[in-house]
Order: structure tokens, then sequence, then C-alpha cells
């Protein structure tokens, strides 16, 4: 072990180092064929200036088994979907299919070059054009592109699309209409990107009833200045923006856009579309609503889905259906589309993630997808109904996908939603996503999705309430839970003063 | 459904328990006229085995994907060790959500602390992020960062940077007030020279080039990171190929500033372009302007080691508009791929992929370049991807190479560069065969002689 840190118990698996501090000089874990060409001096091929001079000092030197031994020992330290529940807020952690990975890996599309000649690659350009297809449906939004890597990116797309769109409309002129309306309950993201597409951020309260306020929404677009709003709907406390048509009416009205935050589509999919509501422009989370998995951080696949109106803007290349009169039907990549914003993304995008999403969407089926929906709302419903009586719920309209509650009952006692999402840990669950959205003091946004049956809704349920009675009864064990995990609470805020973000000898 | 637990009368039940009727009741906060009153016209739903079916029927339409390939240009075919899938596919990595409860994330966090070590390790620098989208992306957040850095908002990008990588960069900056100048390379060497560090003045916030570059050649990094700090400009090097990382003078070592690189050698697919991986890593002075997630040490109570998110005051979710980037979502089972991928090779077996590919690289260059008719235009020195001119036009060349030998035999440049009608890109790894490249080179010469 190495010195200075302290044991977490005896047992070899929570005390796994740092691949750097197993490192052995000598040791190997690979094996290439042998060279089969005449091997020239590395001189004369490659100045010695231009050569690495360092030996790669420091990179590890292990086994095959010490990898192994590694990672899994390593891995045990996780919590994920496959061990419970996981009802982070906005986040939709629902079950990853097995399938749609044995799909991704079918080898004529994962080795499959992306400057691959499109006569050679009909087959990856057909799964691009079928899942483009399916997402307009759903979001009844005609115009697709599946090249944003992630919702963020989706959300630059989008953006940029309707400066794009307005610049060519107005001309000169646009450059007075930069403002970009953004509730105060939205993700963080929002703000960022249309930062990156160069608007000016205005902020729109939310009334008592946790809904868009159209009074401060009229007053907003009365400037002229104008450029869009960016809305999450149903919003990130759970809610169906019931003006949604409204809302899109004021903002068109005053010569705006809107982009609509598909973070929260699994209270939607076969429901209602946003595209019948008025919505512009939306990006989807293929790693939330389609299933595809998270990976402790991405890879996600943020599509973004526009009207007819908008499409010339999408970015470059589009895939197009050619001849198809006779046999199976052709596809090509088009450059030509002189509006662009251009491309966001080198070659597709994650090109993995949509095969996962259109395996997602062909084994559910068209109802199957409605009955997600269906099966997801009705849990949120459960939870809220289930948690009523111990925590405060600050809005009383019945929640979508997702609902909020606060701890404004336990922090009388000195209990914190932060205690309690560690609390949960104790219990077996991984926390709710906590302090978002920012207009709810001490939030605690939970959204279990359609992947949790019955029993595990109660089982959560029940934990949450023996929490509510242990801040009341032994607030002290609650605020200093975890107590079963391989560490406690992390020093958090010395690990800012002093980061450190490498191992070193 | 089967991914659905509860049956439809558990569900029923259910609704019954909290006083609804039917499903419906579940989206009355929706008004009617917005409910899409039919059923969704997607396909009905199909069963694993006709859908595997489909997909593989489907794949059969890319006939690329079975053949030899010399394909570089971004994206690179190298061995991946059975041990990569195997581990990302673990549960408890690929189904687990972005380390926010450190507790209980802990497997996630200390492979990303791995991962941010080895960038930095391979590419000579101080400090680097969780992951970006890809290396296109990392580019243009790269020059988003020196304009912030260095105040200033002039941006000088050699031609010789991957184009699709400088379209993206030009998505990115078009609305941040950045005026992006794109000097050429060199027509002899294929490098990028004197013009680029001429055209460096006191306005300029960084210098952009890739090496090895579009084109296969190895850039002269110290002296193009001499030409920019005279300036007190910045260098940002990408990195396309990043397994030339593993022989080449780290950019680091050469006075970048900035490196970015696509991961995907390292242990990735190729997937059609994606998911990759974009590397991002810097100086330690820039650490708060750097883009995206970063994961640091920190102790418990008991003096436990662990480690967490750190520096977030830099993220969207608490900067908002004032954030260093909009990136939430990376890359995170791409980069432990890789890290798993870096740590398999270890020291030596990157230093022996790198070294193959040089030396394969060579001999195809060598015997190509015999051939008559054949030509290698450039004459900088090159890791493991040169152009070739020959005799024709390179995209009806290839085309034959493709239908009447089965090889993949290069990327046409006039998709890119429409003066050069017979040039195309050629890249060799460590698993092309001695075997494959002579078939090449017999088939360049026999589909080229007619």
């Amino acid at each position: 072990m190495t010195d200075g840190i302290t044991k977490v118990t005896a047992h070899i698996s929570p005390n796994e180092q740092l691949i750097f501090e197993r490192s052995q000089q000598g040791r190997i874990g690979y094996r290439l064929p042998a060279l089969d060409v005449d091997e020239s001096p590395v001189d004369d091929l490659l100045p010695r200036e231009f050569q690495r001079d360092d030996d790669l000092e420091g990179m590890p030197e292990v086994s095959e088994v010490d990898v192994i031994r590694h990672f899994v020992r390593m891995s045990t330290w996780n919590y994920s979907i496959d061990i419970g529940m996981y009802p982070l807020g906005s986040c939709t952690m629902k079950y990853n299919s097995r399938l749609n990975e044995r799909v991704a890996r079918i080898a004529e599309f994962a080795s499959l070059h992306p400057l691959t000649d499109e006569q050679d690659a009909q087959g990856a350009l057909q799964v691009i054009y079928e899942l483009e297809q399916h997402l307009a449906e759903i979001t009844g939004l005609p115009g697709v592109s599946l090249q944003p890597a992630a919702g963020a990116h989706g959300e630059m797309t989008g953006i940029m699309i309707i400066r794009a769109f307005l610049d060519a409309r107005h001309g000169a002129a646009a450059s007075g209409r930069r403002t970009m309306l953004i509730p105060d309950s939205a993700h963080g993201t929002n703000p960022a990107s249309a930062h990156l597409s160069g608007f000016s951020v205005k902020t729109i309260r939310s009334t008592s009833e946790g809904l868009t306020d159209l009074d401060h929404l009229r007053e907003l677009c009365s400037h002229g200045d104008v450029a869009g709003l960016m809305l999450t709907n149903p919003n990130t406390l759970g809610l169906f923006e019931r003006n949604i048509k409204q809302i899109c009416e004021i903002v068109h009205e005053a010569g705006g856009l809107v982009y609509m935050d598909g973070a929260n589509m699994n209270a939607l999919v076969g429901i209602a579309r946003p595209g019948d509501m008025g919505v512009d422009v939306i990006h989807l989370n293929l790693h939330k609503t389609f299933s595809t998995p998270h990976g402790g951080g991405g890879p996600g696949c943020g599509p973004c889905c526009c009207t007819k109106e908008l499409e010339p803007f999408l970015p470059v290349p589009r895939i197009v259906k050619t001849d198809w009169s006779v046999g199976e039907p052709t596809f090509r990549l088009d450059y030509n589309r002189p509006h662009s914003i251009g491309r966001v993304k080198a070659f597709f995008g994650n090109y993995g993630m949509m095969l996962r999403a259109l395996a997602y969407i062909l084994t559910h089926g068209n109802d199957g997808l409605r009955e997600a929906t269906e099966a997801a709302v009705l849990n949120a419903r459960y939870i809220a109904d289930g948690l009523t009586s111990d925590y405060e719920k600050p809005f009383n309209s019945p929640p979508m996908h997702e609902v909020v509650f606060t701890d404004k009952r336990q922090s009388r006692k000195g209990v914190h939603t932060l205690d309690i999402a560690k609390r949960l840990i104790d219990y077996g669950f991984h926390p709710m996503t906590i302090y978002f959205p920012l207009i709810v003091q001490g939030a605690m946004l939970i959204e279990p999705t359609e992947s949790v049956g019955r029993q595990e809704l109660d089982q959560f349920i029940g934990a949450m309430r023996s929490i509510a009675n242990e801040a009341l009864e032994d607030p002290e064990l609650v605020r200093n839970a975890p107590h079963n995990t391989r560490i406690g609470r992390l020093d958090e805020a010395a690990a800012a003063r002093k980061p450190v973000l490498r191992w070193k000898p | 459904m089967r991914y659905i637990p509860n049956s439809p009368e558990e569900r029923k039940e259910m609704l019954e328990a909290i006083g609804l009727k039917s499903p419906e009741d579940l989206f009355d906060s929706i008004p009617p006229d917005l409910l899409l009153k039919r059923p969704l016209n997607t396909p009905a739903a199909l069963s694993e085995i006709e859908l595997l079916n489909r997909f593989e029927q489907m794949g059969r339409r890319n006939a690329g994907a079975r053949r030899p390939s010399f394909l570089g240009g971004g994206a690179y075919s190298h061995y991946i060790p059975t041990i990569v899938d195997h581990i990302i596919s673990r549960s408890e990595f690929f189904t687990a959500y972005t380390p926010y409860q450190p507790e209980i994330s802990q497997g996630t966090l200390q492979t990303i602390f791995e991962f941010q070590t080895l960038v930095c390790q391979l590419t000579g620098m101080e400090v680097a992020n969780a992951s970006m989208y890809d290396g296109s992306t990392a580019l243009a957040e790269a020059v988003l960062m020196a304009e912030r850095v260095t105040r200033r908002s002039k941006v000088i990008a050699s031609f010789a940077v991957h184009p699709q990588y400088l379209e993206v960069v030009k998505t990115y900056v078009q609305h941040a007030g950045i005026d992006l100048e794109l000097v050429d390379f060199d027509a002899a060497t294929g490098q990028t020279g004197e013009t680029l560090a001429h055209a460096v003045d006191d306005q300029t916030a960084a210098l952009v080039v890739q090496s090895p570059n579009f084109f296969g050649c190895v850039e002269d990094l110290s002296a193009l990171a001499d030409a920019a700090h005279a300036k007190g400009a910045l260098l940002v090097v990408a990195v396309t190929e990043a397994m030339s990382l593993g022989l080449l003078k780290s950019p680091g070592a050469c006075g970048a500033d900035i490196v970015v690189a696509e991961g995907q050698s390292f242990g990735v697919p190729l997937s059609f372009g994606g998911p990759y991986v974009g590397l991002f890593a810097t100086r330690e002075k820039f650490a708060r302007q750097i883009p995206g997630r970063l994961v640091g040490e920190a102790y418990d109570k008991h003096g436990r080691r662990g480690f967490v998110l750190t520096l977030a005051t830099r993220e969207q979710h608490i900067r908002r508009e004032k954030a260093t980037s909009n990136i939430c979502t990376n890359e995170g089972l791409i980069a432990l791929a890789a890290t798993v991928y870096l740590e398999t090779m270890g020291r030596r077996g990157i230093q022996e992929a790198a070294q193959q590919c040089l030396q394969k690289a060579a001999y195809a260059a060598r015997r190509i370049g015999s051939l008559k008719g054949f030509s290698l235009p450039f004459s900088g020195p090159r890791f493991n991807e040169f152009v070739v001119r020959g005799p024709l036009d390179a995209a009806e060349l290839l085309s034959r190479l493709g239908k009447e030998k089965g090889i993949e035999g290069g990327i046409a440049l006039w998709q890119f560069f429409s003066d050069r009608p017979n040039d195309f890109l050629v890249c060799v790894t460590e698993i092309n065969s001695r075997a494959e490249i002579d078939a090449l080179v017999d088939g360049l010469e026999s589909v080229s002689n007619r």
C-alpha cells in the first residue's frame, strides 16, 4: 500500500491502487505479431529531434491479469442501473438493453470506416436515414440531424440554427435580435449554449404554480430584441407547460423562435409532439429517452429536429434517399446546403448510439413506445403520491415523469437535502437529483423511469419515509450518512483549493 | 413490452391506488388539442430474432467493412485487445451515470483520474480533462479557450489540419468574435512552415496546427511554438492519430500550450465515425480555463483517498452563460476504453505499436512510390500516413481497387482539395500484414495499368 493512505478495510478489493502505483517494470499485457517488413533505422525515417526522448517514463507496465483485476475491483465501487433504481431527475436512467449493445457490435457497422465510399456504406447510411424518419414522426418536426454528440451539443446546434434563420430573414437588422429568453428553472447548458451562439440571456420567472410566467414573457417580448425562447417541456419541475401553444404564439408574434430542450421527452413519446405545440426546433437525448447507456458520463447523442422552414440550416452533410424505384433504396451524402450552419462534429456524430436508439424504437414498436411513456409517468405519480405525507411538495399540479420535493420539513431539524441523498445510499438506492432546479430551495428531483417495478418503488418510498422519520428522531444519523460505503463524504472544498488532477511519481 | 417490469394488471392496480381510472388520466395536464390522437407511425415491434436479422441485412450493404483497409484520415484501424470490450461492458461501468455521488462512483472517478494522467503523460502536458466529444470539437474548444486566455481574437490555422476539423472550428467560432485565418502548407514538404510563423502577430491568440498533419507529415512543433510565443500567442496542437504519441516527441515537450487529440486509436472501434473520444490537455496555469469535467484527488474525514469532480465553478451547471463551455455529457465510456487500452498495451506496447506503424508505412510508401506512374508528392517526415499521386483520377482508381481487388486503398483527396484529383491518402498500421500491403501495391499497379 502507498504510504500515507489509510486503508479502507483489510479487504483487497476496496484498496485497489492507481495503476501507476501497481506498475512493475518489465510486466507485459499485450502481444503483437512480429514485424513482417524490412526494418529501417528509425533515424532514417524520422529526424532525431522529432522523436520522443522520454521513453514514456511513468506509463504503466502491467500484465493482462493485473488490468482485469484492477478494473473489476474498481467497478465494484460503482452504483449502476443494473443494480437498481437510479432516480436522477432529468437524467432518465432507464434500462440499457443488451440486445442494443449486440446490435452496435455487429462487425459490418463496428468495423466500418467513416470515410468509406458511400456506395460501400449503404447499410450504415440507411440506419441514419431511418432513425431520422422515426424521430421526425415522434417529435412532429420533419428536419433531423443526428450529428450532435450530446444534449448540450444539440442545443448549440439548435440555437445556431435559430441564429442563422434570423440572420437570413433580417440580414443586418438581425443584429438587433440577440436576446435569448430562458426560464429560471432551465438546465445550465441552456444559457451556456445560447452564449456560444452569441446571444445574451434574459431570465423568465416561473409562477407560484411552477410554470412559465406569461406576463413576464410578454413583457420581455415587447422590446423587439427577442431571438427566441429555450423551454424545457415538461419543465424541470416535471410539470407540463400547459400554455405551451400560447407561449409559442407570443414568441412567434415577437419575431422569435421557440427551442425546446428535449431532455424530458420520456414524458411525451407517443402522447404528444412538440411540433404540434408550435415548437420550431428541439434536441433529443438518445442517451435518455432512447436508452443508449450513460456510460459513466457519455457518450451521448443529441439529435436536432426542426420544422421544414428551418431544415435548410441543419448541419451538413445530410443523408438523402435517392432512386428507390428498383430494388433496395440508395442513400447519399448531400453537402450542397448553402444555408447550413456548417458541421458540428467530424464524420456523422456518435453513430454507435444511433444503432442502439434505432434498435430501441424497433423493439418497442409504436405501441411499446407509448406504453413506456405511460409506465414512466405512472411510476413518477406513484412516488409523488407515496411521499406527500412525509416531504414537502412545492407545487400542487400533478407531475409528469418526474416529481420535485424539498427538505423544508426536515431542515427544521437540521437535516438537508444533501443529507437525505447520502442517507438514501445506505438504503441501497442511488440518490435523486439534488439542488436542481435552482428555483426550488433544497430541491429533490425524482425520476424513476418505466424501468422500475412496483416492489422496488415501494422499497424506495419506504426508504424515503424511513429517512424522514430518522430526521426527526436521530438527525445526526442522517447528517453523517453514508455509513456503509467504501469511503465517506469527501472534502470537495479542499480538493478544489489545491487541485491534484493527475498522478505523479 | 419486456423492458417494463410492471404488468398491465399491476399498472392498473397502481393507477387505482393513486386514484386514477385509466392511463389517459396521467396526461390530464396536457391540453386535449395537443394530444396525439393516433398511434405513432413507426414500425410495429420486432422480436430479438427479427431485429438481429434486420440489422444484419442492413450490415451486408456495408461492403467496406470487411475489406483489408488503408483508410485513415482521422479514424484508424488498430489492434484492440479483447479485454477492452469486456471491461467496458460491465454493468457497473456502462450503466452508471456521471459520477455526481462520489461515495458510490469511485470506480468511474478513479478510472477518469487514470485517464487524465495517461493523457498528460502521452501529450507531455500538465493537466487533462475527463474528455471531449471527439478530436474535432476538442479543437474548437481549444480555439475558444485560447481566446479566453489571451483575450485576443485572431486565430491562425494551417490548411493541413483535417478539413472536417476546420469546418467544425468554423462553426463553433462563427459567433464568438474570432477571426479565423487559414494559411497554406508548403507544397513540397507538406508541412506547415514559414508562412504560418510569419502570419503570427501581436493580435494573434493562437497558432493551430495538426501533427502529424492531414497529409501524414510531422510538423516542426518546436519551431512553431517559438514563433507563437515570440508574439505572445499560444500554440494549439491537434493530433488525429494518437498512436503517433508513442514515438513522436510530445507536443508538450515541443512547447505546445493546448494539445487536443482524437483518442479513437486507443481501443475504440471505427463504428462509422463515433462514438470516439476527444483528449484535451494544457498547462497547469490554464487549468481554470479548461472546458469540461475534471476529476481530482480528495480525502474523507478518516484520511481515506478518493476522487471527486472538481473545479466545477468553471462549468455550465454553476456558471451558466459564463461557463468555459456548454459541455455536460462527454465520452465517459470511450475514455474508459482508451484507459483500459493504454494500460493493457502499457509503456512498451504503445511504443511497439507506434514503431510497427512507422515501419510498415515506410515499407508501403517505398513500394508504392517506386511503381510506374505513382509518386509521393510530399517530402516531409511521416508517421503512418502519406499522400500518393496516381496516374489517374484517384476516386476512379480507388473504386476499381475496391470492386476488383476487394481492398479499401485510401481516401481520395479531391473531396477536400479539388486541385488534387489524382492524390489519395494511404494509412498503414500494425494490423496491416505485409501480405496485405503487397496486395495493395500489386492492386494499384494492375488497376492503373490498362
